[in-house]
């Protein structure tokens, strides 16, 4: 199961806290994260990590973001 | 991709120590007592400058916040990461601008300042940041209940040059008007004679020093709101490493410096009235905490492109302006005579703005 979380044009902590819900509230082994900033990426990836998340993807599409997280 | 040095944790440290190490320099060459670097108060020291209030001891354009948003700016661009955005309740942002100035200028520092006022020596810091660290508690509990203030559009590149082109005409009107000694007034700006604002490091080397922590502090996303923020609402300490590095070395600093005086009376800008300096700070902090960074952090956003963070800091200035034209701010000797109206009206308005502004997103 993979979920997707459009954090587009939102200020930290609101794409942190996102992805955060979703650890929380699901079981899906993949959760793909759309930022567009880097702050938020960097923000994204870091709390990826902390959660036992592994970040296996990053892609970018002009300004923007996909990141695409695996349950490890 | 190239990894950014300055995101991991040991980049976080090095320019905590920058900001440390420089802001006892600073100090040392003619900045304010622990007033090295104080973001609230050298927008204060602006707002001055410009007339916008007239007490005449504390205005003087401080180039280091021109550093800090044009060296931001450089750092953006260089690293292709300058993006034009706003439309994020731009005027929410405003109002939470003017009642966090003014809840810094009750206490006398910005987050910054009260870290470099502890680093001094300067025991009232400890109830401020107390206070810092309440309000953004309180912040985190609207975060928690949905409060955000929406989604910001990527706009013209000019958009986000705005800003940073207001900057470099303060520059220009500072090298246009230079100060004239024993002067209060060159041309069009405002030099103090006496006081905080006639305390300044030579104009170029406080240019230059906010120029190396503007791009440093955007490389690394330095935070002291997001310090406390992240630390209460997730458990990171990862900013909270570079607030920590901020303090000590400007502790060491102030210690080869000479500048380490400790103690809570007679304290170089400072008062002693305790409630209100944590109450100030809680009205500060939780400011911050709405409108997503610290004084310090919406300078480098504004620099990077965020019209949004740029309407904060215009508040900032605004707010700066009543607080002293209404008797809000502190001075040494206490409160001003309507400073505690000014934090009560604030903390219900930044209630207000908590409670009522929690827009569902659907992001998921």
């Amino acid at each position: 199961m993979s979920i997707t979380i459009d954090a587009r044009g939102l200020s930290c902590p609101q794409p942190v806290l996102m992805f955060m819900e979703a650890v929380k509230s699901g079981n899906e082994s993949t959760i793909i994260v759309l930022v567009d900033t880097d702050a938020s990426k960097e923000n994204v990836s870091r709390a990826a990590e902390s959660k036992k998340y592994t970040v296996t993807d990053i892609q970018q599409q002009g300004d923007e973001y996909q990141i695409t997280i695996a349950k490890d | 991709m190239t990894k950014n040095f300055f995101a991991g944790r040991w980049g976080i440290i090095c320019v905590g120590a920058v900001i440390g190490i420089f802001a006892g320099i600073l100090q040392k060459m003619g900045n304010p007592g622990n007033m090295g670097i104080c973001v609230a108060c050298f927008e204060r020291d602006i707002a001055g400058a410009l007339g916008l209030h007239r007490v005449g001891v504390v205005q003087y354009i401080r180039p280091e916040i021109i550093g800090f948003v044009l060296g931001s700016l450089i750092a953006a661009l260089t690293f292709k990461e300058f993006k034009p955005r706003s439309g994020s309740a731009p005027i929410a942002r405003f109002i939470l601008g003017v009642f966090a100035m003014i809840g810094a200028l009750v206490f006398l520092g910005c987050p910054w300042r009260a870290l470099l006022r502890l680093a001094g020596g300067d025991g009232n810091a400890i109830i401020g940041l107390l206070g810092l660290a309440g309000g953004i508690w309180i912040g985190v509990l609207f975060l928690k209940n949905g409060y955000n203030l929406g989604r910001s559009q990527a706009t013209h590149k000019s958009v986000g040059l705005l800003f940073p082109l207001i900057m470099l005409g303060f520059l220009c009107l500072m090298f246009l008007y230079p100060q004239v000694a024993g002067e209060n007034k060159s041309g069009v700006l405002l030099y103090s004679l006496k006081g905080p604002g006639a305390m300044h490091a030579p104009l170029f080397i406080s240019l230059v020093i906010g120029l190396v922590i503007g791009f440093a502090a955007q490389r690394s996303r330095f935070c002291t709101m997001g310090a406390f923020r992240d630390l209460i609402l997730f458990r990171h300490v990862h900013l909270l490493t570079g607030l920590i590095s901020l303090a000590l070395f400007a502790f060491a600093a102030n210690l080869v410096l000479g500048q380490f005086n400790p103690g809570f009376e007679g304290q170089p800008v400072a008062h002693t009235m305790q409630v209100w300096n944590f109450a100030g700070m809680v009205l500060a902090g939780l400011a911050f905490a709405l409108a997503g960074g610290c004084p310090g952090r919406q300078l480098f956003l504004s620099g990077e492109g965020d019209g949004d963070a740029a309407v904060f800091v215009l508040g900032m200035i605004t707010g700066a302006a009543f607080a002293h034209n209404f008797g809000l701010a502190s001075s040494p000797k206490g409160v001003g005579p309507h400073g505690i109206a000014a934090v009560a009206v604030g903390l219900v308005v930044c209630l207000f703005i908590g409670f009522t502004m929690r827009k569902n997103i659907k992001g998921v």
